[in-house]
Protein backbone atom coordinates (compact mmCIF):
# COMPACT_ATOMS: atom_id res chain seq x y z
CA UNK A 1 0.00 0.00 0.00
CA UNK A 2 2.79 2.12 0.93
CA UNK A 3 5.03 1.13 -2.04
CA UNK A 4 1.77 1.96 -4.42
CA UNK A 5 1.20 5.19 -2.66
CA UNK A 6 4.75 6.47 -3.44
CA UNK A 7 4.83 5.83 -7.18
CA UNK A 8 0.70 6.12 -7.72
CA UNK A 9 1.20 9.78 -6.24
CA UNK A 10 3.16 11.40 -8.24
CA UNK A 11 2.15 9.25 -11.53
CA UNK A 12 -1.35 10.62 -10.77
CA UNK A 13 -0.37 13.84 -10.37
CA UNK A 14 1.39 14.20 -13.68
CA UNK A 15 -1.64 12.99 -15.51
CA UNK A 16 -3.77 15.72 -13.72
CA UNK A 17 -1.23 18.31 -14.80
CA UNK A 18 -1.26 16.65 -18.71
CA UNK A 19 -4.83 17.09 -18.77
CA UNK A 20 -4.92 20.32 -17.64
CA UNK A 21 -2.48 21.36 -20.08
CA UNK A 22 -4.17 19.91 -22.68
CA UNK A 23 -7.82 21.96 -21.24
CA UNK A 24 -5.78 25.12 -21.17
CA UNK A 25 -4.96 24.84 -24.90
CA UNK A 26 -8.31 23.34 -26.40
CA UNK A 27 -10.39 26.18 -23.85
CA UNK A 28 -8.55 28.88 -25.66
CA UNK A 29 -8.64 27.28 -29.20
CA UNK A 30 -4.86 27.75 -29.18
CA UNK A 31 -3.41 26.68 -32.61
CA UNK A 32 -0.44 24.56 -32.40
CA UNK A 33 1.92 27.20 -33.39
CA UNK A 34 0.69 29.54 -30.27
CA UNK A 35 1.32 26.46 -27.83
CA UNK A 36 1.69 23.14 -28.07
CA UNK A 37 -0.70 20.58 -26.19
CA UNK A 38 0.03 17.13 -24.91
CA UNK A 39 -1.66 15.53 -27.37
CA UNK A 40 0.88 17.03 -30.31
CA UNK A 41 4.10 15.35 -28.72
CA UNK A 42 3.93 11.77 -29.22
CA UNK A 43 3.97 12.19 -33.04
CA UNK A 44 7.32 14.88 -32.35
CA UNK A 45 8.64 12.60 -30.41
CA UNK A 46 8.16 9.32 -33.57
CA UNK A 47 9.35 11.80 -35.70
CA UNK A 48 12.46 12.78 -34.39
CA UNK A 49 13.31 10.02 -31.97
CA UNK A 50 16.73 9.40 -32.96
CA UNK A 51 17.57 13.21 -32.92
CA UNK A 52 16.03 12.55 -29.25
CA UNK A 53 18.38 10.41 -28.22
CA UNK A 54 21.66 11.68 -30.12
CA UNK A 55 20.73 15.20 -28.82
CA UNK A 56 19.87 14.01 -25.14
CA UNK A 57 23.11 12.22 -24.86
CA UNK A 58 25.33 15.05 -25.72
CA UNK A 59 23.81 16.79 -23.39
CA UNK A 60 23.97 14.72 -20.55
CA UNK A 61 27.41 13.70 -21.24
CA UNK A 62 28.45 17.66 -20.91
CA UNK A 63 26.00 18.07 -17.66
CA UNK A 64 27.86 15.16 -16.49
CA UNK A 65 31.43 15.59 -17.40
CA UNK A 66 30.83 19.59 -16.39
CA UNK A 67 29.50 18.60 -12.65
CA UNK A 68 32.55 16.45 -12.22
CA UNK A 69 35.15 19.16 -12.66
CA UNK A 70 33.06 21.17 -10.31
CA UNK A 71 32.70 18.45 -7.47
CA UNK A 72 36.84 18.43 -7.78
CA UNK A 73 37.53 21.89 -8.17
CA UNK A 74 34.24 22.66 -5.30
CA UNK A 75 35.66 20.67 -2.87
CA UNK A 76 39.26 21.71 -3.22
CA UNK A 77 38.07 25.40 -2.70
CA UNK A 78 35.35 24.31 0.25
CA UNK A 79 38.40 22.95 1.50
CA UNK A 80 40.81 25.82 1.20
CA UNK A 81 37.65 27.96 2.62
CA UNK A 82 37.28 25.36 5.42
CA UNK A 83 40.54 25.33 6.73
CA UNK A 84 42.14 28.80 5.93
CA UNK A 85 40.50 31.87 7.65
CA UNK A 86 42.97 33.49 5.08
CA UNK A 87 41.43 31.71 2.08
CA UNK A 88 38.21 31.90 2.89
CA UNK A 89 38.27 35.88 3.84
CA UNK A 90 40.09 36.29 0.32
CA UNK A 91 38.14 33.93 -1.55
CA UNK A 92 34.21 34.76 -0.28
CA UNK A 93 33.41 37.97 -1.97
CA UNK A 94 35.39 36.60 -5.11
CA UNK A 95 33.16 34.05 -5.27
CA UNK A 96 30.04 35.86 -4.41
CA UNK A 97 30.10 38.52 -7.41
CA UNK A 98 31.32 35.67 -9.53
CA UNK A 99 28.38 33.96 -8.78
CA UNK A 100 25.91 36.83 -8.96
CA UNK A 101 27.20 37.77 -12.80
CA UNK A 102 24.48 35.88 -15.77
CA UNK A 103 25.99 33.35 -16.55
CA UNK A 104 24.16 34.16 -20.29
CA UNK A 105 26.70 37.02 -19.89
CA UNK A 106 29.59 34.58 -20.30
CA UNK A 107 28.72 32.51 -23.19
CA UNK A 108 29.78 35.13 -25.73
CA UNK A 109 33.19 35.66 -23.92
CA UNK A 110 33.74 32.03 -23.69
CA UNK A 111 32.32 31.70 -27.44
CA UNK A 112 34.95 34.08 -28.10
CA UNK A 113 37.97 32.78 -26.23
CA UNK A 114 37.65 29.19 -27.51
CA UNK A 115 36.11 29.67 -30.81
CA UNK A 116 34.19 26.94 -32.34
CA UNK A 117 35.42 24.48 -29.35
CA UNK A 118 32.05 24.09 -28.55
CA UNK A 119 31.94 20.87 -26.37
CA UNK A 120 34.78 22.43 -24.42
CA UNK A 121 32.56 25.30 -24.48
CA UNK A 122 29.61 23.57 -22.93
CA UNK A 123 31.21 21.32 -20.07
CA UNK A 124 32.99 25.13 -19.16
CA UNK A 125 29.55 26.68 -18.61
CA UNK A 126 28.09 23.91 -17.05
CA UNK A 127 31.54 23.73 -14.56
CA UNK A 128 31.27 27.38 -13.90
CA UNK A 129 27.43 28.11 -12.90
CA UNK A 130 28.00 24.66 -10.30
CA UNK A 131 31.17 24.57 -8.45
CA UNK A 132 29.61 27.63 -6.60
CA UNK A 133 27.46 25.68 -4.45
CA UNK A 134 29.51 23.09 -3.41
CA UNK A 135 32.73 25.10 -2.73
CA UNK A 136 30.21 26.89 -0.18
CA UNK A 137 29.07 24.03 1.16
CA UNK A 138 31.78 22.33 1.96
CA UNK A 139 33.38 25.69 2.99
CA UNK A 140 30.70 26.00 6.17
CA UNK A 141 30.75 21.99 6.99
CA UNK A 142 34.56 22.34 7.08
CA UNK A 143 34.81 25.55 9.58
CA UNK A 144 31.50 25.01 11.52
CA UNK A 145 33.05 21.47 12.42
CA UNK A 146 32.03 21.23 16.55
CA UNK A 147 35.81 21.56 18.31
CA UNK A 148 35.25 18.28 20.12
CA UNK A 149 34.92 15.97 16.75
CA UNK A 150 38.42 17.53 16.41
CA UNK A 151 39.58 17.23 19.93
CA UNK A 152 38.66 13.42 20.39
CA UNK A 153 41.06 13.33 17.51
CA UNK A 154 43.79 16.03 18.28
CA UNK A 155 44.34 14.37 22.21
CA UNK A 156 45.52 11.23 20.53
CA UNK A 157 47.97 13.17 18.84
CA UNK A 158 46.39 12.80 14.97
CA UNK A 159 46.99 14.90 12.25
CA UNK A 160 45.04 17.13 10.26
CA UNK A 161 45.09 14.89 7.39
CA UNK A 162 43.41 11.99 9.57
CA UNK A 163 40.96 14.22 10.96
CA UNK A 164 39.84 15.32 7.55
CA UNK A 165 39.78 11.82 6.31
CA UNK A 166 38.41 9.98 9.49
CA UNK A 167 35.69 12.94 10.61
CA UNK A 168 35.63 15.87 8.61
CA UNK A 169 35.28 14.81 5.55
CA UNK A 170 32.07 12.20 6.45
CA UNK A 171 30.34 14.57 8.83
CA UNK A 172 30.53 17.17 5.77
CA UNK A 173 28.70 14.74 3.09
CA UNK A 174 25.00 15.45 3.93
CA UNK A 175 25.81 19.32 3.58
CA UNK A 176 27.59 18.20 0.24
CA UNK A 177 24.79 15.97 -1.60
CA UNK A 178 22.83 18.60 -0.57
CA UNK A 179 24.65 20.87 -3.19
CA UNK A 180 25.22 18.52 -5.31
CA UNK A 181 21.35 18.64 -5.86
CA UNK A 182 21.42 22.46 -6.31
CA UNK A 183 24.57 21.81 -8.58
CA UNK A 184 22.82 19.65 -10.85
CA UNK A 185 20.25 21.33 -11.54
CA UNK A 186 22.31 24.59 -12.43
CA UNK A 187 25.38 22.35 -14.59
CA UNK A 188 21.94 20.97 -16.81
CA UNK A 189 21.38 24.81 -17.12
CA UNK A 190 24.37 25.64 -17.69
CA UNK A 191 24.93 22.74 -20.95
CA UNK A 192 21.55 24.18 -21.95
CA UNK A 193 22.42 27.91 -21.89
CA UNK A 194 25.46 27.95 -24.20
CA UNK A 195 23.57 24.87 -26.35
CA UNK A 196 20.76 27.24 -27.26
CA UNK A 197 22.57 30.20 -27.11
CA UNK A 198 25.38 29.51 -29.73
CA UNK A 199 25.32 29.17 -32.93
CA UNK A 200 25.78 25.87 -34.65
CA UNK A 201 25.20 24.02 -31.00
CA UNK A 202 24.33 20.47 -30.18
CA UNK A 203 22.34 18.58 -27.85
CA UNK A 204 19.07 19.23 -26.48
CA UNK A 205 18.83 22.71 -26.70
CA UNK A 206 20.07 22.93 -30.14
CA UNK A 207 17.49 20.63 -31.17
CA UNK A 208 15.24 23.07 -29.43
CA UNK A 209 16.76 25.89 -31.27
CA UNK A 210 15.79 24.07 -34.39
CA UNK A 211 12.49 24.06 -33.31
CA UNK A 212 12.11 27.71 -32.82
CA UNK A 213 13.82 28.42 -36.58
CA UNK A 214 11.28 25.98 -37.87
CA UNK A 215 8.25 27.61 -35.92
CA UNK A 216 8.02 23.60 -35.17
CA UNK A 217 6.06 24.26 -31.61
CA UNK A 218 5.58 20.39 -30.98
CA UNK A 219 9.15 19.71 -31.03
CA UNK A 220 10.16 22.68 -28.80
CA UNK A 221 7.46 21.93 -26.49
CA UNK A 222 8.91 17.87 -26.43
CA UNK A 223 12.74 18.95 -26.01
CA UNK A 224 10.98 20.68 -23.02
CA UNK A 225 9.41 17.46 -21.53
CA UNK A 226 12.34 15.79 -22.49
CA UNK A 227 14.88 18.75 -20.32
CA UNK A 228 12.51 17.93 -17.81
CA UNK A 229 12.89 14.00 -17.28
CA UNK A 230 16.44 13.90 -18.14
CA UNK A 231 16.76 16.82 -15.12
CA UNK A 232 14.78 14.36 -13.24
CA UNK A 233 16.96 11.47 -14.17
CA UNK A 234 20.40 13.48 -12.66
CA UNK A 235 18.91 14.40 -9.48
CA UNK A 236 17.31 11.12 -8.79
CA UNK A 237 20.53 9.65 -9.68
CA UNK A 238 22.19 12.33 -6.83
CA UNK A 239 19.57 11.07 -4.45
CA UNK A 240 20.65 7.46 -4.92
CA UNK A 241 24.75 8.51 -4.34
CA UNK A 242 23.55 10.08 -1.77
CA UNK A 243 21.62 7.27 0.03
CA UNK A 244 24.30 5.10 -0.40
CA UNK A 245 27.30 7.48 0.98
CA UNK A 246 25.25 9.40 3.10
CA UNK A 247 22.24 7.59 4.33
CA UNK A 248 23.07 7.36 8.24
CA UNK A 249 22.05 11.65 8.12
CA UNK A 250 18.85 10.74 7.47
CA UNK A 251 17.00 10.20 10.73
CA UNK A 252 15.03 6.85 11.10
CA UNK A 253 11.40 7.35 10.19
CA UNK A 254 9.07 6.70 12.99
CA UNK B 1 52.25 8.02 46.45
CA UNK B 2 53.44 9.58 43.11
CA UNK B 3 51.03 12.69 41.37
CA UNK B 4 49.80 11.46 37.84
CA UNK B 5 48.73 14.71 37.12
CA UNK B 6 50.17 18.08 38.68
CA UNK B 7 49.18 21.26 37.60
CA UNK B 8 51.26 24.66 38.81
CA UNK B 9 50.56 27.81 39.34
CA UNK B 10 48.93 28.09 36.00
CA UNK B 11 47.43 31.02 34.45
CA UNK B 12 45.81 31.56 31.19
CA UNK B 13 44.18 34.50 29.26
CA UNK B 14 42.24 34.69 26.10
CA UNK B 15 42.52 37.50 24.20
CA UNK B 16 39.29 39.11 23.56
CA UNK B 17 38.57 42.24 21.50
CA UNK B 18 38.03 44.33 24.86
CA UNK B 19 41.27 43.26 26.02
CA UNK B 20 43.05 40.07 27.74
CA UNK B 21 39.94 37.86 29.27
CA UNK B 22 41.87 35.93 32.22
CA UNK B 23 40.36 32.52 33.05
CA UNK B 24 42.67 31.07 34.89
CA UNK B 25 45.00 32.46 37.63
CA UNK B 26 46.73 30.78 39.92
CA UNK B 27 45.28 27.26 39.37
CA UNK B 28 47.23 24.48 41.74
CA UNK B 29 45.86 20.73 41.24
CA UNK B 30 47.98 17.31 41.82
CA UNK B 31 46.23 14.08 41.25
CA UNK B 32 47.54 10.82 42.34
CA UNK B 33 47.98 8.03 40.10
CA UNK B 34 44.96 6.06 40.46
CA UNK B 35 42.32 8.84 41.73
CA UNK B 36 39.51 10.30 40.53
CA UNK B 37 39.60 14.32 40.59
CA UNK B 38 36.52 16.12 40.71
CA UNK B 39 36.34 19.72 39.57
CA UNK B 40 33.31 21.92 41.05
CA UNK B 41 33.19 25.65 40.33
CA UNK B 42 30.59 28.44 39.42
CA UNK B 43 29.83 28.33 35.41
CA UNK B 44 32.19 29.97 33.23
CA UNK B 45 34.98 29.82 35.21
CA UNK B 46 37.98 28.28 33.20
CA UNK B 47 37.11 24.64 33.86
CA UNK B 48 36.67 23.44 30.27
CA UNK B 49 39.87 25.57 29.98
CA UNK B 50 41.26 23.13 32.28
CA UNK B 51 40.43 19.96 30.19
CA UNK B 52 42.23 21.36 27.25
CA UNK B 53 45.16 22.35 29.10
CA UNK B 54 45.41 18.83 30.67
CA UNK B 55 44.72 16.80 27.25
CA UNK B 56 48.10 19.22 26.07
CA UNK B 57 45.13 20.67 23.11
CA UNK B 58 46.33 24.15 24.31
CA UNK B 59 49.36 25.27 26.23
CA UNK B 60 49.14 27.50 29.30
CA UNK B 61 50.59 31.39 29.39
CA UNK B 62 52.17 30.65 32.58
CA UNK B 63 52.55 27.73 35.47
CA UNK B 64 53.12 24.14 34.29
CA UNK B 65 51.33 21.43 33.44
CA UNK B 66 52.95 17.62 34.25
CA UNK B 67 51.74 14.31 33.20
CA UNK B 68 53.70 11.05 34.78
CA UNK B 69 56.36 13.97 35.45
CA UNK B 70 56.91 15.39 32.14
CA UNK B 71 56.16 18.56 31.02
CA UNK B 72 52.74 18.52 28.48
CA UNK B 73 53.68 20.69 25.60
CA UNK B 74 51.61 19.09 23.20
CA UNK B 75 48.88 16.18 22.58
CA UNK B 76 50.04 12.58 24.00
CA UNK B 77 48.53 9.52 23.12
CA UNK B 78 47.83 8.19 26.91
CA UNK B 79 44.60 10.71 26.80
CA UNK B 80 41.61 9.80 26.49
CA UNK B 81 37.99 12.50 26.63
CA UNK B 82 34.54 12.80 26.74
CA UNK B 83 32.66 15.33 27.07
CA UNK B 84 28.74 16.35 27.49
CA UNK B 85 28.49 16.39 23.93
CA UNK B 86 28.75 11.94 23.31
CA UNK B 87 30.58 13.39 19.50
CA UNK B 88 29.20 10.22 17.99
CA UNK B 89 30.15 9.70 14.34
CA UNK B 90 26.61 9.33 13.02
CA UNK B 91 28.00 7.27 10.20
CA UNK B 92 29.53 4.64 11.90
CA UNK B 93 28.11 2.06 13.45
CA UNK B 94 28.63 1.99 18.20
CA UNK B 95 31.65 -0.55 17.47
CA UNK B 96 33.32 1.68 14.94
CA UNK B 97 32.92 4.22 17.17
CA UNK B 98 34.49 2.80 19.87
CA UNK B 99 37.26 1.49 18.23
CA UNK B 100 38.13 4.74 16.59
CA UNK B 101 40.70 5.46 19.21
CA UNK B 102 42.57 2.31 18.24
CA UNK B 103 42.72 3.54 14.77
CA UNK B 104 44.91 6.10 15.52
CA UNK B 105 47.03 4.74 18.86
CA UNK B 106 47.70 0.79 18.02
CA UNK B 107 48.45 0.81 14.77
CA UNK B 108 50.28 -2.71 15.23
CA UNK B 109 46.73 -4.37 16.87
CA UNK B 110 44.69 -6.78 14.58
CA UNK B 111 41.23 -6.02 13.67
CA UNK B 112 40.23 -8.95 16.32
CA UNK B 113 41.62 -7.60 19.27
CA UNK B 114 40.54 -4.44 18.55
CA UNK B 115 37.08 -5.97 18.03
CA UNK B 116 37.48 -8.11 21.63
CA UNK B 117 38.63 -4.95 23.55
CA UNK B 118 35.54 -2.43 22.34
CA UNK B 119 33.09 -5.50 23.14
CA UNK B 120 34.53 -6.17 26.54
CA UNK B 121 33.83 -2.06 27.47
CA UNK B 122 30.80 -2.58 25.65
CA UNK B 123 29.72 -5.54 27.67
CA UNK B 124 30.79 -3.66 30.74
CA UNK B 125 28.47 -0.41 30.16
CA UNK B 126 25.15 -2.58 29.27
CA UNK B 127 25.60 -2.52 25.38
CA UNK B 128 26.16 -5.60 24.70
CA UNK B 129 23.23 -6.23 21.49
CA UNK B 130 23.73 -2.61 20.65
CA UNK B 131 27.01 -2.94 18.85
CA UNK B 132 25.98 -3.10 15.74
CA UNK B 133 23.33 -0.07 16.12
CA UNK B 134 23.88 3.50 14.87
CA UNK B 135 24.14 6.54 17.46
CA UNK B 136 21.33 7.97 16.35
CA UNK B 137 18.90 4.19 17.37
CA UNK B 138 20.20 5.16 20.51
CA UNK B 139 18.75 7.18 24.32
CA UNK B 140 21.14 9.78 25.15
CA UNK B 141 22.13 7.94 27.88
CA UNK B 142 23.47 5.01 25.81
CA UNK B 143 25.61 7.12 23.55
CA UNK B 144 27.37 8.77 27.00
CA UNK B 145 28.14 5.25 27.49
CA UNK B 146 29.59 4.79 24.13
CA UNK B 147 31.48 7.78 24.44
CA UNK B 148 32.91 6.33 27.28
CA UNK B 149 33.81 3.33 26.07
CA UNK B 150 35.53 5.43 23.44
CA UNK B 151 37.51 7.43 26.09
CA UNK B 152 38.99 4.40 27.44
CA UNK B 153 39.39 1.90 24.82
CA UNK B 154 42.90 2.48 24.36
CA UNK B 155 43.84 2.39 28.05
CA UNK B 156 44.67 5.85 28.67
CA UNK B 157 46.77 6.99 32.28
CA UNK B 158 44.30 9.84 32.53
CA UNK B 159 40.33 10.42 31.36
CA UNK B 160 39.27 13.40 31.27
CA UNK B 161 35.56 14.26 31.29
CA UNK B 162 34.02 17.43 30.53
CA UNK B 163 30.63 17.57 32.17
CA UNK B 164 30.01 14.08 30.49
CA UNK B 165 26.77 13.32 32.44
CA UNK B 166 25.53 17.04 32.28
CA UNK B 167 22.63 16.71 29.34
CA UNK B 168 20.93 13.48 30.69
CA UNK B 169 18.00 13.26 33.02
CA UNK B 170 18.31 12.27 36.88
CA UNK B 171 17.98 8.99 36.56
CA UNK B 172 19.75 8.03 34.05
CA UNK B 173 22.99 9.80 35.35
CA UNK B 174 22.52 8.14 38.59
CA UNK B 175 22.65 4.78 36.22
CA UNK B 176 26.14 6.30 34.89
CA UNK B 177 27.10 7.19 37.93
CA UNK B 178 27.56 3.51 39.16
CA UNK B 179 28.67 2.40 35.04
CA UNK B 180 31.59 4.83 36.34
CA UNK B 181 32.27 3.16 39.51
CA UNK B 182 31.92 -0.36 38.35
CA UNK B 183 34.11 0.72 35.26
CA UNK B 184 37.12 1.90 37.90
CA UNK B 185 37.00 -1.07 39.91
CA UNK B 186 38.14 -3.24 36.53
CA UNK B 187 39.82 -0.26 34.27
CA UNK B 188 42.43 1.28 36.48
CA UNK B 189 42.97 5.10 35.20
CA UNK B 190 43.28 8.26 36.52
CA UNK B 191 40.73 11.16 36.29
CA UNK B 192 39.65 14.42 35.92
CA UNK B 193 35.82 14.95 35.94
CA UNK B 194 34.69 18.43 35.15
CA UNK B 195 31.01 18.83 36.99
CA UNK B 196 28.04 20.80 38.19
CA UNK B 197 26.78 18.21 40.18
CA UNK B 198 28.02 18.41 43.97
CA UNK B 199 26.51 15.14 44.14
CA UNK B 200 28.29 13.47 41.54
CA UNK B 201 31.56 14.97 42.44
CA UNK B 202 30.92 13.10 46.11
CA UNK B 203 29.46 10.14 44.80
CA UNK B 204 32.63 9.79 42.51
CA UNK B 205 35.61 11.66 43.91
CA UNK B 206 38.29 10.47 45.82
CA UNK B 207 39.05 14.44 45.95
CA UNK B 208 36.92 17.51 44.88
CA UNK B 209 38.30 20.69 43.88
CA UNK B 210 36.72 23.74 44.06
CA UNK B 211 37.02 26.48 41.96
CA UNK B 212 36.50 30.03 42.50
CA UNK B 213 35.01 32.55 40.03
CA UNK B 214 36.65 33.81 36.81
CA UNK B 215 39.66 33.86 37.09
CA UNK B 216 39.78 30.34 38.49
CA UNK B 217 42.40 29.31 41.59
CA UNK B 218 42.25 26.32 43.38
CA UNK B 219 40.06 27.83 46.14
CA UNK B 220 39.28 24.42 48.26
CA UNK B 221 40.11 21.02 48.15
CA UNK B 222 38.12 18.05 49.53
CA UNK B 223 39.19 14.61 50.19
CA UNK B 224 36.63 12.50 49.84
CA UNK B 225 37.09 9.95 52.66
CA UNK B 226 34.14 7.38 51.86
CA UNK B 227 34.58 3.75 50.58
CA UNK B 228 35.47 3.05 46.47
CA UNK B 229 32.57 1.19 46.03
CA UNK B 230 29.63 2.97 47.22
CA UNK B 231 26.18 3.43 46.61
CA UNK B 232 23.84 6.25 45.96
CA UNK B 233 22.05 5.51 48.92
CA UNK B 234 25.74 7.20 50.59
CA UNK B 235 24.91 10.43 49.36
CA UNK B 236 22.06 10.10 51.72
CA UNK B 237 24.03 9.29 55.31
CA UNK B 238 25.13 12.06 57.40
CA UNK B 239 29.03 11.48 56.16
CA UNK B 240 27.90 12.61 52.67
CA UNK B 241 25.73 15.42 53.52
CA UNK B 242 28.25 17.17 55.39
CA UNK B 243 30.46 16.94 52.89
CA UNK B 244 27.54 18.38 50.20
CA UNK B 245 27.01 21.01 53.02
CA UNK B 246 30.65 22.47 52.83
CA UNK B 247 30.69 22.55 49.03
CA UNK B 248 27.59 24.08 48.94
CA UNK B 249 29.22 26.91 50.80
CA UNK B 250 32.55 26.93 49.01
CA UNK B 251 30.10 27.56 46.00
CA UNK B 252 28.82 30.30 47.11
CA UNK B 253 31.73 32.08 48.26
CA UNK B 254 33.22 31.16 44.78
CA UNK B 255 30.30 33.04 43.55
CA UNK B 256 30.98 35.80 45.57
CA UNK B 257 28.26 35.59 48.22
CA UNK B 258 28.51 35.15 51.45
CA UNK B 259 29.10 31.53 53.10
CA UNK B 260 26.21 30.14 55.55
Amino acid sequence: MEKLQKIGVPILALVAFGLFWEFIVWVNGWPNYVMASPSDLPAAYIRFWDLFLIMGWQTLWRTVLGLLIAVVFGTLLGMAMGFSKIARDALYPLLVGFNAIPKATLVPVIALLFIGQHDFNTVLMAFLISFFPIAVSVGIGLSTLEPEYRDILRALGASKVTIFWKIALPKTLPEFFGALKVAVTLAFIGTNLVEIVSPHGRGLGALFKSGETNANYPLMFAVLIALAVLGIVLYYAVVALEKIFAGWAERPQS
Amino acid sequence: MENLIDIRDVRHAYSTKSGPLPVLDGLNLSVPKGEFCAVVGPSGCGKSTLTRLVAGLMKPDEGEVWLHGELVKSPRKTVGMAFQNPVMLEWRSIIENVMLPLEIVANGMSKADKTARAMELLELVGLKGFEHKRPSELSGGMRQRASLCRAIVHKPDVLIMDEPFGALDNFTREDLWQTMRDLRAKEPFTCILITHDLRESVFLGDQVVVLSGRPARTQYVLDVDLPADRTIEILYEKQAVDMLHILRDQIRIAQGREAH
